[in-house]
């Protein structure tokens, strides 16, 4: 017991409040490289799974992208692209974006892929263009299991910016890696609650977006995209 | 002089030599690798097997036990670790808390998706042929759930094989020995070759995985993680 009271002792001393290694510093850039990440990913990844899925070919790149998406250690890759870019928040970035990638292309092709074929060709009969058909009822249908994707990589990328601290990048991570360092056990706990808790508010608020996005018409199917969502854990 | 050509003289992305003459090190990193993504997947089956047919069977069980574990399941593992340290210390058991509490997610959701898929004509015919519930589970809906779960285990067995490497902050690692220790000593050797390993380790697990599922359960379609 006198561990967790050294956990809250720690949390509530100001001084871990305050400053370049305070907690709101450390969330600040724990965020921002996130943000960072999956937004690149996004930009990459989304059109990717989008196209795949829209067309229908190569489904099999797609399964392999969530393997090989899956086998990648990240923490051999975020050294790595120390080793490559050297100090600085950039190999951090580009091996966040790199684990970001395969869940958003694998989940918004599964989405798109299983639009019924039956709306698609009410669609064409309505008069849709293509594109018109793609953006007005194709991705409305896709958005669960799109938004699976980009949640699952956002909760990915926050957990392996933890690991960033290794290469000597900043975020929550820092008190956990200098924690295990200095053999510092209350630093360590709490600064694993902090990243605990980082990943559980990462998945929540954007399983709030989610179901603000989904078109009220499809909500009752948004549990089910939930169960079929392709889990990826890299961290 | 450019500076990637000094790079490249001062330490290549492998050096070769050095490679040939620490072989054993890399298959004693293997080995633990194999070990440790072994006992997650085999301890991870052993829980949800059961957890997965409780959830079936009584519904009230399916979210929370689902809740719970896709909670454990969205803590970094790095997080994870340091949390249990300072009560199982450094070491097989806190890692394995860890990666068994990932693999469980993964297994039981696909065995409840196998469950659920059985057709209910499939069960209806089950009971008329005079089946006893515990019958109809063996003989019928496990086999059927087969496949389903065949997918969780390459899911997981893959995952697993990821992150053990991250086990090597806590002292294990396999593979991850290596990287931490191509990192510490700026070495590129043991860092690229490790990580490469551990990226042909899972795909082959992935494979062999797939090989064994068209032997041992050969009614399954192609279910592709």
């Amino acid at each position: 017991m006198t561990h967790l009271a050294n956990v809250v002792q720690w949390f509530a001393d100001p001084a871990h409040w305050r400053g370049s290694d305070g907690i709101p510093n450390r969330l600040v850039e724990h965020i921002q490289i996130s943000a960072e990440a999956v937004a690149i990913g996004a930009l990459i990844a989304l059109p990717i799974g989008i196209a795949l899925g829209h067309y229908g070919r190569f489904g099999n790149l797609a399964i392999n992208i969530s393997n090989v998406g899956r086998a990648l250690p990240s923490f051999g890759l975020l050294v790595i692209a120390f080793q490559v870019f050297g100090l600085g928040n950039l190999p951090v970035l580009v091996a966040l974006v790199a684990l970001a990638i395969p869940p958003m292309v694998t989940n918004s092709y599964v989405g798109l892929r299983e639009v019924d074929p039956d709306v698609k060709e009410a669609a064409r009969g309505m008069g849709y263009r293509e594109l018109a058909q793609l953006v007005r009822v194709e991705l409305p249908l896709a958005v669960p299991l799109v938004m699976a994707g980009i949640r699952t990589s956002a909760v990915q990328v926050v957990a392996t910016a933890t690991l960033a601290a290794l290469i000597a990048g900043g975020g929550f991570g820092r008190y956990v890696i200098d924690g295990f360092a200095q053999q510092d056990y209350t630093k360590l706990f709490a600064g694993a609650v902090l990243v605990a808790a980082l990943a559980m508010a990462t998945e929540l608020s954007l399983s709030g977006v989610e179901w603000l996005l989904v078109p009220r018409g499809i909500r009752l199917l948004q549990a089910r995209a939930a169960n079929r969502a392709a889990t990826f854990k890299t961290a | 002089m450019p500076a990637g050509a000094f790079l490249a003289y001062v330490d290549p992305w492998v050096n070769w030599t050095w490679l040939r003459g620490h072989i054993p090190l890399f298959v004693d990193a293997l080995q633990q690798h194999l070990t440790l993504t072994a006992i997650a997947v085999a301890g991870g089956l052993a829980l949800s097997i059961p957890l997965g047919i409780a959830a079936h069977r009584w519904r009230a069980l399916r979210n929370p036990l689902l809740g719970f574990f896709g909670v454990v399941y969205t803590i970094p593992s790095l997080a994870l670790f340091a949390l249990l340290v300072p009560y199982t210390g450094l070491g097989v058991v806190t890692a394995e808390i860890g990666l068994i509490g990932y693999t469980v997610l993964i297994l039981m959701r696909n065995l409840l998706v196998g469950l659920e898929s059985v057709p209910p004509d499939v069960l209806d015919a089950a009971d008329g042929m005079g089946y006893r519930p515990l019958a109809r589970l063996l003989y019928v809906e496990l086999p059927l759930a087969l496949p389903a779960m065949f997918a969780g285990i390459r899911i997981a067995t893959v995952t697993t094989i990821g992150l053990v490497t991250i086990t090597a902050l806590i002292g294990l690692g396999g593979l991850g020995q290596l990287i931490n220790r191509g990192l510490i000593e700026n070495f590129h050797t043991p860092l690229v070759v490790a990580t490469g390993l551990s990226i042909a380790l899972a795909l082959v697990a992935d494979l062999t995985l797939v090989g064994i599922q068209r032997v041992a359960v050969p009614w399954s379609r192609d279910t592709a993680g």
